[in-house]
């Protein structure tokens, strides 16, 4: 698949500002850390849960139990993936009764959330269950909302949205495309 | 079918490449975190069926398949060679065509006859996978196999496996010295001149006593060895294979500290092993079984997971 580069949407500081502040949202709406926990779903909603972790570090002085996610065999479009490799899913412990805030990079139609949140729920029965993303660009295909939000991004359906981070690309940028060329 | 991946079978291991085998396997370490959930089920084959052809006995390997594919969410249907219409006389083809026709979505088939997998691969317009096939191959089981020592050793390139006993009629044999081999392992085997094989490839160390193969080995793979060999004139008595090359605690101790003791099972206690190796901490044989169902759920979803899609 092609990549020709439109635009770039945020630096590595409007990533780091949208992070500390997601950190911060995190904690207001939920009183504290008190019976968090952070999930990324992979494979660059791991990082970005690590980084929310450490800048709740810095505000509350809380370690929040860190999990990831891999929700490859919750996919509603397993039959459409070139041989997956599955990975890992680790969660610090049963989930039972905590709050949890799943992580994401990039929230669209909807459907990863769905799975992921059809993986948590054999981990124990969360108290409650929220959703962090770096981007939302729209176009959703389920009856799902983040409750924090990095940057709105209003998209086409034919543009692609590409979060780069340091630990998973070597730097920190998103950038919008397509994937061809557009005609006119 | 047009448009459609083109069906896979799992014949032996060495139509898999390596890049594939190694990706297997890392699928394996995702499922075996599946096996250990308090929920031991992913959705990920819901609404495919898998059918168990077994025309030979087999309750671990039949067990296992059968697990696997329940963890994923495909249902799963026995048949199994003496409760059925084979006793009528039913065909391989004819059966295999039936199954097929009540819209199972894979087979997998245990036989006695080295390449009825193949001809049923060939017959079939769905995955078949060969859970044992006479003396020939056993992929499954030799992916375990190799899953299970890459956990324990970390890297396997370099590291030396010993194949102990009846090479000649392991269809485990065969296949784990194939993938073995393919992952760079130094393989060897320590068995008596009757039950060496003619198709050992070049590079396989032979040895006649398993002492003199101890020291140099990380693992230890041990094969049953069936009683009914001595009277076929394979053996001449069975306390002389005991004598040389049984597994017990005193070749344990001139072996290296880290050795892993393996056996595909069923063990033969006080033959091939004794009771106290098979229950020491170098053996990883339960540990065999327990990812056995983790490496078999990665070959379903590797083989089932394109196939009837929307």
């Amino acid at each position: 698949m092609g990549f020709v580069l439109k635009a770039r949407l945020m630096e590595e500081d409007d990533i780091k500002r949208a992070l500390r502040r997601i950190a911060h949202e995190i904690l207001e709406r939920n009183r504290g850390a008190e019976g968090l926990v952070l999930v990324g779903i992979r494979t660059r909603g791991v990082p970005l849960a690590e980084r929310i972790a450490s800048h709740i570090k810095s505000i509350e002085g809380v370690e929040v139990p860190l999990g990831s996610l891999d929700i490859t065999l919750y996919r509603d479009d397993i039959h459409r993936l070139e041989q997956p490799v599955v990975r890992e899913t680790s969660l610090p412990g049963s989930l039972e009764g905590k709050k949890v805030v799943m992580v994401d990079d990039v929230l669209y139609t909807g459907r990863s959330v769905r799975a992921a949140m059809d993986a948590l729920m054999d981990f124990g029965r969360p108290a409650r269950i929220q959703l962090a993303v770096l981007v939302d660009r729209g176009h959703r295909e389920l009856p799902i909302r983040a409750d924090y939000v990095g940057k709105n991004i209003p998209t086409s359906r034919e543009e692609i949205v590409r979060v780069c981070l340091r630990e998973t690309d070597g730097e920190d940028a998103v950038y919008l495309g397509t994937e061809r060329e557009e005609k006119g | 079918m047009q448009g459609k991946r083109e069906k896979r079978d799992l014949l032996d291991v060495d139509q898999l490449e390596l890049g594939e085998v190694e990706s297997l396997l890392e699928s394996a370490e995702a499922f075996e975190e599946v096996l250990r959930r308090p929920i031991k089920k992913v959705p990920a084959l819901r609404g495919k069926t898998v059918v168990n052809l077994f025309y030979e006995p087999s309750t671990r390997t039949r067990f296992s398949f059968e697990l696997a594919a329940k963890s994923l969410s495909a249902d799963v249907l026995n048949f199994s060679a003496s409760a059925s219409s084979v006793e009528k006389g039913e065909s391989l083809k004819d059966t295999g065509f039936t199954v097929q026709a009540m819209g199972a979505d894979a087979v997998v088939i245990r036989h006695p006859v080295a390449g009825a997998p193949y001809l049923l691969a060939e017959w079939l317009d769905i995955p078949v996978i060969n859970a044992g096939d006479g003396m020939h191959a056993h992929p499954t089981q030799a992916l375990l196999d190799v899953y299970v020592m890459r956990k324990r050793l970390g890297k396997l390139e370099g590291r030396r496996v010993t194949f102990v006993g009846d090479i000649l009629h392991s269809r485990v044999a065969r296949s784990g010295i194939k993938v073995c081999t393919m992952l760079g392992m130094k393989v060897a085997v320590a068995a008596p001149p009757t039950f060496l094989p003619a198709w050992l490839p070049h590079g396989v160390e032979v040895f006649q006593r398993l002492d003199d193969a101890l020291e140099d080995s990380h693992v230890i793979y041990l094969l049953r060895i069936q009683r009914e060999r001595q009277q076929q004139g394979y053996l001449p008595s069975l306390e002389e294979y005991v004598s040389s090359f049984q597994m017990n605690e005193e070749r344990l101790r001139k072996a290296r500290p880290d050795v892993l003791v393996m056996h595909p099972g069923p063990m033969n206690r006080g033959v091939e092993i004794t009771p106290g190796v098979a229950e020491s901490p170098q053996s990883v044989v339960d540990y065999q079984v327990t990812c056995g169902v983790a490496v078999r759920m990665a070959v379903l979803f590797l083989l089932l997971r394109g196939a009837g899609g929307a």
